[in-house]
């Protein structure tokens, strides 16, 4: 009985100094590979024009740190403009996806009507669609519209995105019935139910399809490259792809292009992730 | 819209949101005795549910269901990026892909990146999972950083390892310096060697994703199993044989599905290393980058950009039809 409490105890106890050192240093381990590139490009971007970045022995902290290559980028593309263009796509990817998908995974999952099933059935089959095959019909639509070479014809596709419609209608199927069933004795009707009980309950998921939408419409790359031609069109990505294509020769330049596409996201996540990790909780990432 | 709060109850969600037993909603409630019934959850009026989903139902008809149709079309005309006639030229597009050296070169390329990506990208996240499961303090720091190559955009990361595998980079001079390698490998450069690096990108962007789904697959193993096992004497790595793996096979398979599509989805990471190019020839050039090629310019062709666009579709297709092969075969 006692042998077996110690191993008991010894296992799930506190754990050991051994173990607590050699977990510190294998995390600290991978926090080096999984940051270390970023701060490597952080420190390139800070180097002066006459510190040699391509020495034998890899120098991490810049000898005479200084703003100047961010002032250069911003002589070189307008920045500002490219920022401007990225947040209006991607405001409307939040503000679209958190609204349209919320009221649609609502009406699925906590109204019953006829032919909701083959609704949901819709939805699903569409998650099998890569993006990528339908992107070349999608260009063409966009284009048919008069919407080529525009902000808005970047942004319109994106703003309800299936995966979205089907996290939220799992998030709401999650909820108990009886909740419904008390807020219709009550009087509520849908919108009400929606509003005052069922949304929230949801939140964190709600928070992760904000967060994600954010994140996909500021790094996506592919779509506005199909769609945008005009420089002054451009979002953030496709400028830094411009810059490199066109000072490919000045590290420290590229360098702290990526730094202005990458410090926002970053800022962005850090102070959204606990939202973020409650809403994995909740499983809005399983889908 | 007049939805602030429920018009009678004064005491509302509190009864609602929290409370499953819709009886104490009568006893807390008494005057809904009074009130007619209106009949079980589905006093809804027969256009409300249709109205919600309106907005969700236009999109997944104009841009998901619609492209799909049109692609489907487009694949048997000849059109152009910039407009012009169009004319239907039967199967010519698909014939033209069977004698497509970039096409089986693309189709090539996406086999290496999927042999390499698979035993990596379903392994090493587990390990990480495990690692960050614990609850240690500053472990929140470590989970966050972890995930911050998800974040960061695949344009923002292909330059920064754009950087790192130059031949005069971090990676060449680290390796150089420390005796490993005599010259500087052509990471950038070479055909294979441009897959490679666009590789270990792709997996070094993927680790935090799929731990964060394994992640949540361990959150479900109960520790009351680990401890059983453990009074029946297994070590540490026999409970992982017997406790952990088993838990996580579900996640692991779905994560072996999405590692397959992604790798097969692969644009930017090669676009940007390239710059735009696949290397000398475009040998090193991926399926989704051979869309993009067509679909710009004089030199475009929708047509044949659509045809690419339906073989990518099926080959996509395979991995999800292994991935419900097993699950029928597991429900059994």
């Amino acid at each position: 009985m006692s042998i077996a409490t110690a191993r008991r105890s010894r296992a799930f106890g506190r754990m050991g100094p051994g173990e607590r050192i050699s977990r510190y240093a294998l995390l600290i381990l991978v926090l080096l590979v999984s940051i270390g590139p970023f701060l490597w490009q952080l420190s390139t971007s800070l180097k002066s024009t006459d510190e040699d970045i391509y020495t034998k022995i890899p120098q991490f902290w810049p000898s005479h740190p200084t703003l100047d290559n961010y002032a250069r980028v911003m002589d070189a593309i307008p920045v500002w403009q490219f920022i401007g263009n990225s947040l209006f796509v991607a405001a409307f990817a939040v503000g679209g996806n958190v609204i349209f998908s919320t009221l649609a995974g609502f009406a699925l999952s906590r109204l019953r009507f006829r032919g909701r099933r083959i609704v949901i059935g819709l939805f699903l089959a569409t998650l099998i669609l890569p993006g990528e095959a339908t992107i070349i019909a999608n260009y063409v639509t966009v284009r048919s519209v008069g919407l080529a070479d525009t902000l808005l014809g970047v942004a319109l596709p994106g703003m309800i995105a299936t995966l979205n419609v089907l996290l939220m209608y799992n998030a709401f199927r999650g909820l108990p019935d009886a909740i419904d069933e008390a807020a219709v004795i009550d009087g509520a009707n849908a919108l009400q139910r929606f509003w005052n009980v069922s949304l929230p309950s949801v939140g964190g998921t709600v928070a992760v399809i904000a967060i994600f939408s954010f994140i996909g419409a500021w790094d996506d790359f592919l779509w506005p490259l199909i769609v945008l031609t005009s420089p002054d069109q451009f979002t953030l990505t496709i400028g830094l792809q411009y810059l490199s294509g066109t000072f490919s020769s000045d590290q420290r330049l590229i360098a702290a292009g990526s730094m202005i596409a990458f410090i926002p996201i970053a800022i962005v996540f850090a102070v959204l992730q606990r939202f973020f990790f409650k809403g994995v909780e909740e499983g809005g990432v399983k889908g | 819209m007049s939805v602030t709060g429920f018009p009678a109850a004064g005491q509302k969600p509190a009864a609602g949101r929290r409370d499953p037993h819709p009886e104490t909603v009568a006893v807390v409630a008494p005057h809904l005795a009074r009130r007619p019934r209106t009949g079980g959850v589905s006093t809804t009026r027969w256009f409300t549910p249709w109205l919600l989903l309106a907005p969700a139902l236009i999109w997944l008809l104009v841009f998901s269901i619609w492209p799909s149709l049109n692609t489907i079309r487009m694949s048997f005309t000849n059109a152009k990026p910039l407009g012009g006639a169009e004319r239907f030229v039967g199967l010519r597009n698909f014939i033209d892909i069977l004698g497509d050296d970039q096409v089986v070169g693309a189709l090539l390329n996406s086999v290496v990146f999927m042999v390499v990506c698979l035993p990596l990208l379903t392994i090493l996240p587990l390990f990480i999972a495990l690692l960050v499961e614990k609850k240690l303090p500053g472990i929140a720091f470590f989970r966050t950083a972890f995930y911050t190559p998800v974040i960061a955009s695949a344009v923002v990361v292909a330059l920064i390892w754009t950087f790192m595998l130059d031949d005069r980079g971090l990676v060449n001079g680290l390796a150089e310096a420390l005796g490993i390698l005599k010259e500087p490998l052509p990471f950038l450069t070479d055909r294979w060697l441009i897959i490679i690096s666009a590789v270990s990108l792709v997996v070094w962007k993927g680790l935090g994703y799929y731990m964060i789904i394994y992640l949540a697959a361990l959150g479900n193993v109960g520790r009351d199993l680990h401890e059983a096992a453990a009074m029946d004497g297994a070590g540490a790595f026999r409970r992982f044989l017997v406790v952990t793996l088993p838990a996580v096979r579900g996640a692991m398979l779905l994560i072996a599905i999405l590692v397959c599509i992604a790798a097969l989805r692969v644009f930017s990471e090669v676009y940007v290393m390239t710059g735009g190019t696949g290397g000398a020839g475009g040998e090193a050039m991926t399926m989704v980058m051979l869309i993009q090629q067509y679909s710009r310019g004089f030199t475009g062709d929708l047509g044949y950009a659509s045809a690419l666009s339906i073989l990518m579709f099926f080959v996509t297709l395979v991995p999800m039809l292994i991935l419900a092969r097993i699950n029928s075969r597991s429900d059994a």
